[in-house]
């Protein structure tokens, strides 16, 4: 065989290995940069969210819709201002998945915020109330659907005469004149509730006892807006559970009876006049001695048309028929009125908010006119406390796993044990700093499955080694010297080494391309440590044995080599002086 | 051990060695019966799929004195019907419901956290969509698929078709066996339990590649001889590696154990504790059929390729003739053989079967018989 190929320098891939474990570990615990791996999520409490983007009417995603997801996805995680949040995606297409990494925050609330990325539409108010049945206020639907149309006296708030109507555009985010007021916000109920009252209260409320037998769930849509769709308004219970949990994508034609976000008010709004498409910006500011916060919008050509079309027709109405919803994934966001109409291209919603609050608002404008509606697939919230207990495990599960592998090893092998044991501490400096460096540069992160994944890895590297032991041993049975024993035993482990070292590779690999979530950081260690294995096999186990053969101490046998010829079940090792094998063996040409 | 370190010795010569080969019947019915039940369970038992799977809720409470009633209170008193609560090995509290909207999320998070007085930070959630199982479902078939067409075609380059059929019989056999394992035992079906299972198939391999490579080592050049037939080569080689089998299943099941174990004891349950036990499994199995199935199933295919029938043939009637002068049928002498090519070296003490090692020719020389099981030991030493 190929016996002459046999490296006759250890020496020489000793050093090589050495030079590049010494760079490895500066390179890994350089100072001034991170000197331990990049944590998962499961190991240092945080908030993964798997979503699953789908297309409207089970189109094909299109890459770039995928990207342009990910970026407003990206834009939104970093708006929630948590440092070091991730946002990837794996597969493509209708397979494809977006993952969010929120590490730090153990909070399910963000994967609602996320998944808002859904379709946005602007439709005008038909009628609003609380958000649960009890007191139902009839607003004599009839009358005001007919109202709707044309106009009627100038309940205009005195508000309405503040902003000149100047439509020229001033500077982009200058809080200039064009507007609208924000009745209604989002995100803190006690808004809402301050807010909505206003506009609620003005009908007769009629208490019709209605139990909300099969529980309705928006949007109930309907081509006009008919008895059967006020009937259901009327019965509609907010606070239902699911009724605010949104994801169902609303058709902009139609009618549309639904909650607002938190539940508080109910709407029955009619079609959209404006797309989340139409919108070009929206930013939050503070204007100009203003206390609280101010959200900026502005238009396309086609959104300033009917912007300005149907702000001219509804401005004048009575509340809240002066209102607009801003409609995300079928429930209002915001229900600001008109307080003049908007002919510039530009609006303004004014209201109490928080910078938070007029920043999620704008966002929500901004990026939510998304081509594609996000399914949650999966959202896990693991608290600091358990991803510690996590790693703890992981770690002990890890040297565990080191020690019984020595013992045995040691126990079996001796003194060609503890070459094998001297290994696996190289495999797992080399691992280590691996894990360290990867992080820093290609953002690998250590998830527990990683770590599992390497643990396993241990019995993987020291297969390795007993496969080239167990040649030695055969190679010596064969009556060789020792040298001769490790050299051809070598060449013929190596090649099954490399075999199996390949499969496992291959099932890492395939693992990796075709997996989500945690099972990619399994994929990936499994197959970085096979890739260790072989190098510190074939840079370390090697050579080492290599110079242990030509010790005497082991060239005898004895019992603690873990070469002991009674248990090969030879007379002695040969030396080679003695060994009766013609040509066969490399060190029998040496010899 | 050290009697376990001769025996290394003695199977490697063939003094002692088992005749997996032979005895295929045997280890064919055990393992049918297993594949059998194992299939049987998953027909009409099925798997207790995870949360994962199905879609719903999951959170865990850390340790505290709060008991499972008053968890399944809470969960009630929010409005969640049905939840399923288990305390874990480390006194946490797991209760898993139905699928919850964020705000019932949010509502059932904070009661828990009131409950066992933790902020509700503390109180981990996990929320999974319906769609979530079939997509890792899906996907764990495709790598399934894809891996196996791989590997096939990587043995059927490396080794030959045959091998490559034989070591995939091996495979499935593992897999359905774990799969049949969590039917019949109800352990809960996790994505890492799925992740445990893909990784089985590099394993199971690993030993199959080790095992295989020894045999074709053995049977190199073997058509062109008349002593030992395909089925003796490769039961000499499978009892050679078996040492190396052993140990190599061992030191790969120690990890996995000492993950199992502080898995459970640590965490009480998980990702570490799922993907080690549907590793042990798996390890076992494939231990099991790399020695049981994968070589009698090789032997068994190459027995109807004609050039080894002309082999076992040769074999036979050489056997035939031999015995009629010896009296015990089979048993080949060694040091009887007149040697067809008559190599000098193998005169000497060193032993005839390891020439199987040393060359084609003469692993076939020294072959005669030496897969007789519990043979004597014939040769001084």
């Amino acid at each position: 065989m190929a016996q002459q190929q046999t490296p006759a320098r250890p020496g020489r891939s000793l050093v090589i290995l050495t030079l590049a474990v010494i760079g490895l570990i500066v390179w890994a615990f350089w100072p001034g940069v991170p000197n331990s791996p990049q944590l998962g999520l499961d190991l240092r409490g945080g908030t993964q969210v798997i979503l699953k983007p789908r297309a409207l009417n089970d189109q094909t995603i299109s890459d770039q819709q995928l990207q342009q997801t990910v970026e407003i996805i990206r834009q939104r995680v970093n708006g929630l201002g948590v440092a070091e949040a991730e946002v990837t995606t794996q597969g493509s297409g209708n397979n494809a998945a977006i993952i969010v990494s929120i590490p730090g925050v153990s909070d399910n609330g963000i994967a609602e915020s996320l998944k808002q990325t859904a379709l946005l539409d602007f439709r005008a108010v038909e009628a609003e109330t609380a958000g649960s049945p009890q007191p139902i206020p009839t607003p004599s639907p009839s009358a005001s659907a007919s109202a709707s149309a044309t106009a009627s006296p100038s309940a205009s708030p005195t508000a309405s005469v503040s902003a000149s109507p100047s439509p020229s555009a001033t500077g982009n985010g200058a809080p200039v004149p064009n507007l609208v007021r924000a009745a209604t916000t989002t995100p803190s109920p006690t808004a809402s509730a301050s807010a909505s009252p206003t506009a609620a209260a003005s009908p007769s409320p009629s208490v019709s006892p209605t139990t909300p037998a099969d529980a309705l769930i928006p949007p109930i849509q309907s081509k006009t807006n008919d008895a059967a769709l006020q009937k259901k308004f009327l019965e509609l219970d907010c606070s239902v559970p699911g009724a605010t949990s949104g994801g169902t994508p609303d058709d902009p034609a139609l009618w549309l009876v639904t909650c607002s976000q938190d539940g508080q008010a109910k709407y029955l709004l009619q079609p959209a006049f404006i797309r989340g498409t139409n919108v070009t910006d929206a930013s939050a500011a503070l204007p100009q001695g203003g206390t609280t916060y101010v959200v900026n919008l502005s238009f396309d050509t086609e959104g300033q048309k009917k912007l300005a079309e149907v702000s001219q027709t509804i401005y004048q109405l009575s509340p809240p028929q002066n209102q607009f919803a801003i409609v995300l994934d079928s429930l209002v966001v915001s229900s600001p009125y008109f307080r003049e109409p908007i002919l510039g291209g530009t609006a303004q919603i004014e209201g109490t908010f928080t910078q938070q609050e007029a920043k999620a608002l704008a966002n929500v404008l901004k990026y939510g006119a998304l081509p594609l509606t996000l399914d949650l697939s999966q959202s896990t919230s693991i608290s600091p406390t358990l991803g510690d207990d996590q790693l703890k495990a992981g770690i002990a599960a890890g040297l565990l796993g080191l020690i019984l592998v020595a013992l045995y090893l040691l126990l079996y092998y001796r003194a060609l044990g503890l070459i094998a044991v001297a290994s696996l501490m190289v495999a797992g400096i080399i691992t280590y700093c691996g894990f360290v460096v990867l992080g820093r540069t290609i953002g690998f992160t250590l998830t527990l499955a990683g770590i599992a994944g390497a643990i396993v890895a241990i019995g993987i590297t020291a297969d390795s080694f007993i496969v080239y032991f167990e040649r030695i041993r055969d190679e010596i049975r064969e009556g060789r010297t020792l040298r001769a024993a490790c050299d051809a035993g070598w060449v013929r482990a190596r090649r099954t080494i490399l075999a199996a070292d390949f499969v496992s590779l291959l099932a890492a690999i395939v693992l990796y391309l075709l997996s989500v979530g945690g099972v990619r950081g399994f994929a990936f260690t499994l197959g970085l440590t096979t890739l260790i294995d072989i190098a510190v096999a074939f840079l370390f186990t090697r050579p080492v044995v290599s110079l242990m053969s030509r010790n005497s101490w082991f060239s005898k046998g004895g019992p603690m080599t873990g070469l002991d010829p009674k248990r090969l079940g030879v007379d002695s090792i040969p030396t080679a002086t003695t060994t009766r094998r013609r040509t066969r063996s490399s060190a029998g040409k040496e010899a | 051990m050290s009697r376990f370190g001769t025996l290394g010795a003695n199977l490697y010569r063939g003094q002692v060695s088992y005749d997996f080969v032979g005895k295929r019947k045997i280890w064919y019915s055990i393992s049918a019966v297993i594949l059998v039940v194992a299939i049987g369970a998953l027909l009409f038992r099925g798997l207790n799929l995870g949360i994962e799977f199905k879609g719903g809720a999951e959170f865990q409470v850390p340790a505290s004195s709060a008991t499972i009633s008053q968890a399944r209170d809470v969960a009630v008193k929010a409005g969640i019907a049905e939840p399923i609560v288990t305390q874990l090995g480390t006194g946490a509290l797991r209760v898993q419901t139905r699928p919850l909207s964020l705000a019932e999320t949010n509502a059932l998070r904070t009661g828990l956290g009131e409950m066992a007085s933790v902020p509700a930070s503390d109180v981990d959630a996990q929320i999974v969509g319906p769609s979530w199982g079939a997509d890792i479902t899906s996907k764990a078939l495709q790598a399934l698929i894809v891996f196996l067409i791989l590997v096939a075609i990587f043995l059927s380059v490396y080794f030959e078709w045959r091998m490559a059929v034989a070591a995939l019989v091996a495979l499935v056999h593992d897999v359905v066996i774990t799969i049949g394992i969590y039917a019949l035992t109800g352990f809960e079906v996790t994505p890492a339990t799925v992740i445990g299972v893909l990784t089985i198939l590099g394993y199971s391999l690993y030993d199959t590649v080790v095992v295989f490579d020894k045999v074709r080592e053995n049977t190199r050049g073997i058509a062109g001889q008349s002593r030992v037939t395909y089925s003796e080569a490769a039961n000499l080689a499978l009892n050679q590696t078996l040492v190396r089998s052993i140990n190599t299943t061992v030191v790969a099941l120690l990890p996995v154990v000492s993950i199992l174990i502080v898995g459970v004891w640590l965490l009480g349950a998980g990702t570490l504790k799922d993907l080690a036990l549907a590793l042990f499994i798996g390890l076992l199995a494939g231990a099991y059929s790399s020695l049981f199935i994968a070589t009698p199933v090789l032997c068994q295919l190459k027995e109807r390729d004609p050039a080894m029938q002309a082999v076992r043939a040769r074999v036979e009637a050489r056997n035939a003739g031999r015995a009629t002068g010896k009296g015990k049928g089979g048993v080949a002498v060694l040091e009887g053989d007149e040697g067809d090519s008559g190599n000098a070296d193998d005169a000497s003490g060193a032993d005839l079967a390891s020439q199987v090692d040393a060359d084609a020719e003469a692993a076939v020389r020294g072959g005669g018989g030496r897969n007789q099981p519990k043979r004597t030991t014939k040769r001084k030493r």
